[in-house]
């Protein structure tokens, strides 16, 4: 039986055009464009100061680019450009259909609420007001991301760092967002809280079926989460592909020199 | 009484009155909306209620009655200060009966006796900003009031439940202003929430050290925040109060002696005071 083409087949879910970003004369990011179809994990990938954080804070509408568009496809199967869009549904966008994970969780989270409040609050700012649908949500969650039911009351500032980032996680994907945005998650956690992180990670991405954009500086983290990777260097994007391709045999030096620096136990 | 010819009329000069009223104005215009202004320097530290008399003294005339309750009683220092203060600057009528008084600025309470249209209700506001405690920036706080995202005051509630079993903010509870503007009452107990909701009297916030004023208009529905499985409840009191016997009205602990004697009297001393008067003398 032929497959029927869905929408999801033929528009990307987030269209990356041109996007400049300029810190007066120095560039932060220069001339990005890309396509990032539903299920998909990019890695942007480079060294310190390439621009991939101001990159991704562009692509998320936390920081507006000096030139360029960007678009999403709305559950409505609409591109909309979300800087042509107001404010106001920029903001809900960001706390309903997407996530962002910030690389210190003290930025994503509220850290004098309790852990299920910080779970429950996108829930809140969307009209829940059930208080026990809304914990019952939070338990849920801290179970799906391997922390204990009984600290759903504590603050995550008795948390440890794999714990503050795993609910960090949970609050970001409690209202089922299609894209979450990544920003060094795993860095700043030791190796085997980073590998049960990275297990975490990408068994939601493919149980949820999300997008992610996922900045790192870890060419391992990239290797085992992500499809697809750019490599960046000075603002610009100067490889493009498949992670296990770019991984193995890179075209440009600098990509070369990258894989050839890391150290192998 | 006389008026002290050295100060304009209510202390304040004409144009910071005028000022205040335009300030007023647009509070009124845009129910529950923190209207910024210039507030002056007043004759008494911050905390004091510097906001609640500089909007006493722009709406206030010659011909108006002024009652000043603090926590409820006319006989506290703040209350009798600000009563002299404008005695002496305005010469107007003073008052501790309830239904007497045409402005009544309050410090914590609203008064027990319904009050009518012709009554102006002015608070004293310490921090006027609701969502201040959640989210410490101002520049964020503003947009988030421009833009209704108000989930993060149900986080508040929701730590309340979680950690005590029910919402335990029991003063300055967080209302919902003609279903826009989420607004805090100033540290009004939730008893008097309720009493906030379709008053027939025009309520007026003042914040003097944060500069804002806000307004709820008459006949304005406020709804206070709560959850379906956690609905808003008012405190009630087993006992009625012990110097006039008055129950559903809001008492006051009073600690007797230093052996653990204690009674529970109404806060609105105006109110007990009536009761006492209209009750037969006791033998």
């Amino acid at each position: 039986m032929p497959h029927a083409a869905t929408q999801d087949d033929e528009t990307p879910l987030l269209r990356v055009s041109g996007i400049s970003r300029f810190y007066g004369s120095r560039t932060g990011c220069r001339d990005v464009s890309f396509d990032l179809w539903p299920g998909e994990v990019l890695a942007i990938v480079g060294e310190s100061g390439s621009g991939k954080t101001t990159l991704l804070n562009c692509l998320s509408g936390r920081l507006t680019p000096t030139a360029g568009v960007v678009e999403y496809r709305m559950r409505d199967g609409q591109m909309r450009g979300i800087f042509s869009m107001s404010e106001a549904e920029r903001r809900f966008l960001a706390r309903t259909d997407w996530g962002f994970v910030h690389q210190d969780a003290r930025d994503g989270l509220r850290m004098t609420v309790s852990a299920g409040g910080n779970v429950g609050e996108r829930l809140m700012a969307v009209g829940a007001r059930n208080y026990g649908t809304i914990r019952g949500e939070a338990l849920d969650w801290l179970e799906r991301v391997e922390i204990a039911q009984d600290r759903i009351d504590d603050r995550p500032d008795t948390f440890s760092g794999g714990m503050r980032q795993r609910l960090q996680i949970a609050r970001n994907l409690v209202t089922g967002p299609r894209l979450v945005f990544m920003d060094e998650p795993t860095s700043g956690l030791d190796v085997s809280v980073q590998a049960r992180l990275l297990d975490l990670l990408r068994g939601l991405v493919s149980e949820l079926g999300l997008s992610a954009i996922l900045v790192t500086h870890d060419l391992a983290v990239a290797r085992l989460i992500s499809h697809r990777l750019m490599v960046m260097r000075q603002g610009e994007v100067i490889e493009t592909g498949l992670t296990d391709q770019v991984l193995d045999d890179p075209h440009s030096a600098y990509a070369q020199l990258l894989v050839s620096s890391v150290l192998q136990p | 009484m006389t008026t002290e010819t050295t100060y304009n009329f209510a202390y304040l000069d004409e144009q910071t009155k005028r000022m205040i009223r335009r300030a007023l104005l647009k509070g009124i215009a845009i129910p529950g909306y923190q209207v910024p202004f210039a507030s002056r320097e007043m004759p008494m530290p911050y905390g004091w209620g510097t906001g609640g008399v500089q909007v006493t003294a722009a709406v206030i005339g010659p011909d108006d009655t002024l009652k000043v309750i603090d926590q409820g009683s006319d006989d506290t220092t703040n209350a009798v200060s600000i009563r002299g203060f404008f005695a002496r600057t305005a010469g107007v009528e003073t008052t501790t009966r309830t239904e007497d008084a045409t402005v009544i600025q309050t410090r914590h309470r609203i008064p027990e006796k319904p009050l009518t249209e012709d009554q102006v209700l002015v608070f004293q506001v310490p921090i006027p900003e609701p969502l201040r405690f959640l989210e410490p920036r101002e520049t964020e706080t503003r947009k988030m009031h421009a833009l209704e995202e108000y989930g993060i005051m149900h986080v508040k509630l929701y730590e309340d439940i979680a950690r005590h079993g029910h919402i335990a903010t029991t003063y300055a509870y967080p209302v919902l202003v003609d279903g826009r503007y989420v607004m805090d009452p100033s540290p009004i107990p939730k008893f008097d929430n309720p009493k906030l909701n379709g008053s027939d009297a025009l309520m007026l916030f003042g914040a003097g050290r944060e500069q804002r004023i806000y307004a709820i208009p008459p006949h304005t529905r406020v709804d206070n925040l709560d959850f379906e499985d956690h609905p808003f409840e008012v405190q009630s009191f087993s006992q009625p109060c012990a110097l006039c016997g008055s129950t559903g009205v809001y008492l006051d602990e009073i600690i007797t002696d230093d052996t653990g004697g204690r009674m529970f009297v109404c806060s609105d001393s105006a109110h007990c005071e009536e009761q006492r008067a209209m009750k037969p003398a006791e033998a």
